[in-house]
């Protein structure tokens, strides 16, 4: 039951409270009810927004002006503040804004996995958003939520002026003497810290001014973070709601899209074809991991897990996982035993039987690229974003691909578009003009490979229909358990076509 | 004493003499009981053993420094390793309810692994005098230094700040001290951009200090072909025509060669290769991953390394660019400097007297251990832990001021 002109009193009041700037740090849930199909609505739209930023960010420099350029015109398209123009209809943005957020909060709260995505892709679209302030809307967002940082004094400032010069992009010498410096201990500005782009000293930062939105985005994460700690507390009580629980976990499954982990292709394939299979259907980088494993008879920690989880996933068992691993690692320096006790345990770990028996599903090229960088002795990571471009291009030259597809992959390098400098590398090793599909996973490089060599086309259906099924039976829970089942199938519909085109 | 005179099949005979008579309890207690300052902090911490046969024993946990004891020497453990310290027991981690056991604290570390160094080091000692800045630039003062048995050296940092930190500032701090960045398939490892960053800038200065005894005469990275071949991949190409076209090959002295090099580099504005070529070469590598993790395992001090025999002993912070691996005793070494008759057995029993409140058992172990080369190291680990005993003491003080408040 809903009481309009009780509502709109209310709303009135959250308006100067909640509603007053643009931005927020989403300190307090919305108290209002809303009818199911704006919470389905919400989500969806804050879901596809965060995705976008994810795109986005792969694609381009966070900070480019193609980035801004491209997410602010999602913003828009989606009605989410923009700019805070406020027009007659900003009220809505940012109540959606708001109550978009606390949706997805639900539903990406149950997982360490999920938590950490849509945290970082909330900072990002803070940042974004921050950044398009112009300067009197950012001290008023600062004083708004009493965000105040000490300032240091010329006095304090003048026998550092060398080196607060010398450790920021932002900071030249004519300018240092009239900006402010903001002193903060090192853990608030820890982005700044791993990049070297802020000077350090006794363990304070010292932050120019223009880098002050560091210290809020790291403020908002781990405000963040416990928030999404304390709401996955009282999960159970909202799971309890069967209009919810439903919509809920189709939210949260939706955002890596496939994840390769469903295990319908088990032994389709025989450990021999690995061979020729890592020639003609493995991205680059597993068919590096695979070449670095047949001579060195070893990898080491990350390869194992990258490239064994990635073999899972096109379908070896955990027999012939083991009896893979084995085989090549007892023709280097690790005998029969060593390998049993040093090494079988881990590849059984990998299969989700030992340990806290997680079935880990194979890492995604964002997974690849972002973390766990490779160091000395290690083969793993992307080879679009972890070679140097000399190396890459002699080996792809021993590959045989063209020279001018050569120098467009170096390009695309160059941009940082690894992903799409990997689809480009598929489509000159299968000579097709379009790849007709956007990469993002080692095994859906694979999968398409096979799909467009003939061989895997049992594999492919295989994967679809486990997918379907698990899908209908989603959705037929929903439709058993809740009446309101409408709103769950329109949205399944809604996310997969959204997630196909994608 | 050569170290080849210890056998790794002796290994199960020396380790329960090792630590019934010389593993030296008390200060490891007194380590990582941390003052008592925190409830709880020595119980809920978790140690790990590595067993005969590779068997690996996680989430061990002890109440007190004799139960510590009691079961190091009834397991008698070829390796021990140093975990988190947890929100409840971790021997009863299997109890508490899934999710609600957590690691919560601990040590920063800091693995400096030099078999990471086989493509730049042919010999095994390393500058570390680098890190004298960790303590500079994050305010760390109680960094305790051992030596891992083997080619590597942990730091752990222990002060109170440190050991709170969260698993993002852990990777952050590993990473701002890594200055050497890339696998297998990147061939130049330090990038250096305008403005060069103060840190690096100081860690320069003792690069440079170092670069040619350890690169230049060490490693004669400018002597042997392939050697020399690295060194010039690293430079770019129109400066490698340059140096080519000039008499690079007739200098045949590693500092002349290094010289050429260098003059090319000050000679082009915003090139910093020669820079980037004494950072590579000489700068210490981390293994970030170890860092990160609250979580992780790092192998104890005075665990015994079961290959080399070598104790992981503690090392002078004062003086880490003289330590020698080579110098470290083996556990055959100090049990057999054990059974060598004593000599000045009555200035000892002197002692005895004045302290004869003292348990005599206790006593005896704290004698033991100094008539073997393991007491100068035992002694590091004293002097580092009255370094912490002066900030306990500090902390103790505002704690007793602020009860009398209420």
């Amino acid at each position: 039951m809903q009481f309009p002109g009780r509502r709109r009193k209310l709303n009135n009041n959250l308006q100067t409270e909640l509603y007053g700037h643009s931005l927020q740090l989403y300190a307090q849930p919305p108290l209002e009810n809303i009818s199911l199909s704006e919470f389905e609505s919400f989500a969806v739209d804050r879901l596809k927004l965060l995705k976008t930023t994810e795109n986005l960010g792969v694609s381009y420099v966070k900070v480019s002006e193609d980035y801004a350029k491209k997410l602010g015109a999602e913003l828009k398209t989606l009605n989410f503040p923009y700019r805070s123009e406020n027009g007659p209809s900003e009220y809505e943005k940012r109540r959606k804004d708001h109550i978009s957020h606390f949706i997805l909060r639900l539903a990406y709260c149950q997982t360490e996995d999920l938590r950490r995505w849509f945290i970082q892709q909330e900072v990002d679209l803070f940042r974004y958003r921050f950044n398009e302030l112009n300067a009197k809307q950012k001290l008023e967002f600062l004083h708004k939520n009493n965000l105040q940082y000490d300032t240091i004094s010329v006095e304090e400032k003048k026998p550092l002026l060398d080196k607060l010069v010398n450790s920021s992009y932002a900071v030249s010498g004519i300018t240092v003497e009239d900006q402010d410096f903001y002193k903060v201990p090192f853990q608030d500005a820890l982005d700044l810290i791993r990049t070297r782009k802020v000077y350090l000293k006794a363990g304070y930062a010292y932050i120019p001014h223009q880098d002050v939105v560091t210290i809020i985005l790291n403020d908002f994460r781990t405000r963040l973070s416990k928030a999404l700690a304390l709401t996955a507390r009282s999960l159970p009580a909202v799971h309890s709601d069967e209009r919810l629980q439903p919509l809920l976990s189709h939210l949260s499954h939706a955002y890596v899209g496939q994840d390769y982990s469903i295990q319908k292709n088990i032994g389709k394939i025989s450990l021999d074809q690995i061979d020729s299979l890592s020639g003609k259907s493995f991205p680059l980088c597993m068919r590096q991991l695979h070449q670095s494993l047949r001579e060195n008879h070893h990898l080491r920690h990350g390869g194992r897990m990258q490239y064994g989880l990635f073999l899972k996933g096109i379908g070896l068992s955990l027999e012939q996982a083991l009896q893979f691993w084995r085989s090549e690692f007892i023709r280097g320096k690790t005998d029969t035993d060593k390998f049993d006790k040093a090494y079988a345990y881990s590849i059984r770990h990998m299969f989700g039987k030992e340990g806290k028996r997680t079935d880990y599903t194979p890492y995604s090229c964002m997974k690849v690229i972002l973390s766990n960088s490779p160091s000395q002795g290690d083969h793993h990571g992307c080879p679009f974003r972890h070679s140097d471009p000399e190396l890459l291009k002699q080996k792809l030259q021993f590959y045989k691909v063209p020279p001018s597809g050569i120098s467009q992959i170096l390009e695309l390098v160059k941009g940082m578009h690894y992903q799409l400098a990997c689809q480009k590398y598929f489509e000159l090793t299968h000579n097709v003009e379009d790849a007709n599909f956007s990469l993002n996973h080692p095994n859906q490089y694979f999968v398409e490979s096979q799909k467009l060599l003939g061989g895997g086309k049992n594999v492919k259906r295989e994967v679809e229909n486990s997918q379907k099924s698990q899908e209908n039976t989603a959705a037929r829970g929903a439709r058993e358990e809740a009446n309101s089942s409408q709103g769950v199938d329109k949205m399944t519909e809604e996310l997969d076509s959204f997630f196909q085109d994608d | 004493m050569p170290p080849s005179d210890y056998d790794p099949a002796s290994l199960p005979d020396l380790l329960p003499l090792y630590y019934r008579r010389l593993f030296p309890f008390s200060q490891y207690y007194r380590w990582l009981n941390y003052g008592g300052l925190q409830k709880n902090y020595f119980q809920n911490r978790e140690f790990s053993f590595t067993l005969k046969d590779d068997i690996y024993v996680r989430y061990q946990s002890f109440n007190t420094q004799s139960e510590l004891e009691k079961e190091m020497q009834k397991m008698n453990p070829y390796k021990i390793d140093i975990g988190a310290v947890y929100s409840h027991r971790p021997n009863q981690h299997n109890t508490v309810k899934s999710g609600t056991f957590q690691a919560l604290e601990k040590e920063l570390v800091f693995d400096i692994d030099m078999t990471d160094y086989d493509d730049v080091r042919s010999c095994c000692s390393t500058p570390n005098e680098i890190f004298y800045y960790i303590p500079e630039d994050f305010g760390f003062q109680h960094l305790l230094w051992v030596y891992s048995g083997r080619r590597g050296v942990h730091c752990w940092v222990c002060d109170e700040a440190a050991r709170k930190l969260s698993v993002a500032a852990r990777s952050a701090v590993a990473e701002y001290l890594s200055l050497v960045k890339g696998g297998e398939e990147t061939v130049k490892k330090v990038i250096l951009t305008d403005p060069i960053h103060p840190f690096i800038k100081e860690s320069l200065v003792v690069v440079e200090h170092y670069f040619p005894r350890y690169a230049l005469q060490d490693q004669d990275i400018l002597g042997r072909k392939e050697s020399v071949d690295k060194v010039l991949s690293l430079m770019p190409e129109d400066i490698l025509f340059f140096i080519c076209c000039m008499d690079f090959q007739n200098e045949e002295k590693p500092e002349g060669r290094w010289k050429l090099i260098k003059d090319q580099s000050t000679a082009k504005k915003g090139q910093h290769f020669e820079k980037e070529i004494m950072l590579q070469y000489c700068y210490p590598r981390l293994d970030v991953n170890v860092s990160k993790g609250v979580n992780h395992l790092l192998k104890s001090p005075f665990s015994v390394h079961p290959k080399t025999g070598r104790i992981s002993v503690p090392m002078d912070f004062k003086d880490l660019d003289k330590f020698d691996p080579f110098a470290v005793p083996t556990i055959s070494l100090i049990c057999e400097e054990l059974d060598r008759p004593r000599k000045g057995d009555d200035d000892e029993k002197s002692e005895e007297i004045k302290e004869n409140e003292k348990d005599a058992a206790e006593r005896r172990k704290i004698r033991d251990y100094k008539r073997t080369s393991l007491a100068k190291y035992v002694k590091y680990l004293d002097q580092f832990l009255d370094g912490m005993a002066q900030s306990w003491k500090g902390d103790l003080l505002r704690k007793s001021d602020l009860q009398k408040e209420f």
